[in-house]
């Protein structure tokens, strides 16, 4: 299945929306007003939408603590994102959660999660839950090449192929676990190995092609829907700033970066594909940039929780 | 009324719970055919099939956060970690995750999950099948901790954190499964939160739990010779924690004792000393005694297990202390 032309101006947009989000989100960061510690995905949008746009109703994800795009991209609205990272009451997560913790449940979005493979065998066990309920969902997983050292990634695939149930495991391979390169985090160059090795079937795709990653997850949602069990989806994607927002990157080779930015960047290449004018990208930028400067007038709005709201929410 | 084992009774609560509710299913290592380490699952597969009596592999990451994934979604999955010690693999999905879920949603998510798990020593296992590590998870927000010591109440705690939607981390100890014991004909929850008073007294207070509770029980028949009255109250949940009936029954009786098999250094008793110490330092005629284990790994051979670990005549030795007669 592919995006249709319509479809794919929309995408367009949702990717540009992503990227200045995000761009404002460094700016906020570096002006002193948001706490905490954030992490952008820029260069990476096309996975977050081209996997979530695959995604049908009632399916759910779980995220990193590089979750913007994907929370985005769930559904979630930039007013209520940006006024987390306020630490707002309005904010998705309450102001409980922060960056690395944004929540939708409402629209399926289980959680970004700080623990490096946090997430992963939760989305065993939410697929679990909808194959024992017969209940037509998958549970994704997003995740770095960092995560598939951890045990959790392998213990998790392990059961979800055991068990064959409705899972797609998405990596998104940037090739860098925080500032340590994929050669000297892991002794395989081809992470779908990995994913081979439980038995799963695994697809490999360009990560920065959003077309490509939507037919992929498309693809991988349709075998896992089908009861036939989960799969990995393996999409080569590319990180084109610092692990977080402040990363001076003394690890890594400027150029490298620059270059990356200059050849594999999602959103010029659907830009170049659909043959936007100069004009209309610039409307559209105009457009989405006007959508997150009011997020983040909405957030500054918000409500700061009551220090006391600190002891609400711990029991159920 | 019914006579049950503890292990009966863990049981009975599993698979009257899956018998009316499909939401409820049980997940863990050897628990199908071989009925669990313990045999607490033992005939459970028949009855409800493998789907929902879950062999799992050896993976306590992967069964730990699956039964958090399947709980967040509305079933009540029931883990069992076979060993208290393999709790320590499981630990970052129970505390980082399930613990947590609810609270960085701000309130979104709910987490109904229970994990069964079990320890004690007394068998010489060594130093990594018996720990008694029910502590550490007191000390995580967002979990509820239940230590049982009877049949009765195995059955209906376990009842109630099947059908809390919090997470529960259910404690049973290992040489307690073939102790008999009277329960309700019908299975009757026991709120969590609720201390039991075993046994009236006048003269100490042992709050005691697990495998020294029924230890206590002995020191306080013993004590009772000797002319001290010992009242003996089971917190039987750690968390939340009943402060009130310890609170009180420390005010009547002027002594405390707090009794427990794990290690005496930052042990549970150390947080009942402290409560019972700020809320009725004006009753107390005498420091608080505490019993656990010698600040040792457990070890294998038997005389020196049995020395690392309490037993009634070192609970009778701090009641004594707590009246003078020591």
């Amino acid at each position: 299945m592919t995006l249709a032309k319509g479809d794919l101006q929309d995408v367009l947009r949702e990717m540009l929306l992503i990227r200045r989000f995000e761009e404002k989100v460094e700016e906020r960061f570096r002006a002193g007003e948001l706490p905490g510690f954030l992490h952008v995905a820029i260069g990476q949008e096309a996975s977050a939408v081209g996997v979530c746009r695959a995604l049908e109703d009632g399916d759910v994800i779980a995220s990193t603590h590089r979750a913007h795009g994907h929370t985005l991209a769930k559904g979630t609205h930039p007013n209520e994102l940006m006024a987390e990272l306020y630490g707002k009451q309005e904010g998705c997560s309450h102001g409980y959660g922060g960056s690395m913790h944004l929540y939708d449940v409402e629209r399926g979005n289980l959680g970004a999660n700080a623990v490096v493979g946090g997430g992963l065998p939760q989305i065993t066990g939410a697929a679990l839950a909808f194959k024992l309920r017969g209940e037509p969902r998958v549970a994704v997983s997003f995740f770095g090449d960092g995560a598939t050292n951890i045990g959790t990634f392998h213990e998790a695939l392990n059961l979800a192929q055991l068990w064959t149930v409705p899972a797609v495991f998405v990596l998104e391979d940037n090739k860098w676990a925080e500032s340590t390169p994929e050669s000297q985090h892991s002794p395989i160059r081809d992470l779908s190995d990995r994913a081979k090795a439980f038995g799963m079937k695994a697809l490999k795709a360009d990560g920065q092609d959003v077309e490509v990653v939507y037919k992929t997850a498309r693809k991988a949602l349709d075998h896992a829907r089908g009861g036939e069990g989960p799969v990995f989806v393996h999409l080569d994607c590319v990180r084109f700033h610092g692990h977080y927002i402040g990363d001076p990157q003394v690890y890594r080779d400027k150029d490298e970066a620059k270059k990356l930015a200059e050849t594999r960047d999602p959103i010029a290449r659907l830009r170049e594909k659909l043959e936007v004018s100069d004009e209309d990208f610039s409307a559209l930028d105009a457009e989405v940039t006007e959508i997150v400067e009011a997020s983040v007038e909405f957030a500054k709005a918000g409500t700061d929780p009551a220090p006391e709201d600190a002891l609400k929410n711990i029991y159920a | 009324m019914p006579e049950l084992t503890y292990r009966e009774a863990v049981r009975d609560a599993l698979s009257t719970a899956m018998r009316q509710d499909d939401d409820v299913f049980i997940m863990g290592e050897d628990i199908a055919e071989m009925g669990g380490s313990m045999g607490v699952t033992a005939g459970m597969l028949d009855e409800f099939g493998p789907e929902r009596v879950r062999n799992t592999p050896i993976s306590e990451m992967a069964l730990a956060g699956a039964a958090i994934g399947a709980a967040v979604q509305g079933m009540r999955p029931v883990a069992e970690i076979m060993y208290e010690d393999f709790l320590t693999l499981a630990a970052e999905q129970i505390v980082n995750q399930a613990a947590k879920h609810r609270y960085m949603s701000g309130g979104q998510v709910t987490v109904p999950v229970t994990f069964r798990t079990q320890g004690g020593a007394g068998w010489s296992p060594g130093a990594q099948h018996a720990q008694q590590l029910e502590a550490w998870f007191v000390h995580i927000p967002g979990l509820k901790v239940v230590f049982a010591s009877t049949p009765e109440d195995a059955r209906g705690l376990l009842w109630s954190a099947i059908y809390d939607d919090n997470p529960v981390v259910f404690f049973e100890h290992r040489t307690l499964y073939p102790l008999k014991g009277d329960v309700p004909e019908e299975i009757e929850p026991i709120p969590i939160g609720r201390a039991r008073v075993h046994r009236e007294g006048e003269d100490v207070t042992v709050i005691a739990t697990g495998r020294l509770l029924h230890e206590s029980l002995k020191a306080a028949e013993e004590a009772e010779g000797d002319g001290i009255s010992v009242e003996v109250v089971d917190p039987r949940t750690l968390q939340p924690l009943d402060e009130e009936t310890l609170v009180t029954s420390v005010k009547k009786t002027n002594r405390a004792v707090v009794a427990h098999e794990a290690v005496t250094r930052m042990g549970f008793g150390a947080e009942v000393a402290s409560v019972l110490q700020y809320q009725a330092f004006d009753w107390l005629d005498a420091p608080i005694e505490r019993v656990g284990a010698k600040f040792a790994p457990l070890p294998f051979a038997p005389v020196m297990e049995q020395f690392v670990v309490p037993h009634a005549e070192d609970v009778l030795t701090a009641i004594k202390r707590t009246v003078g007669k020591a």
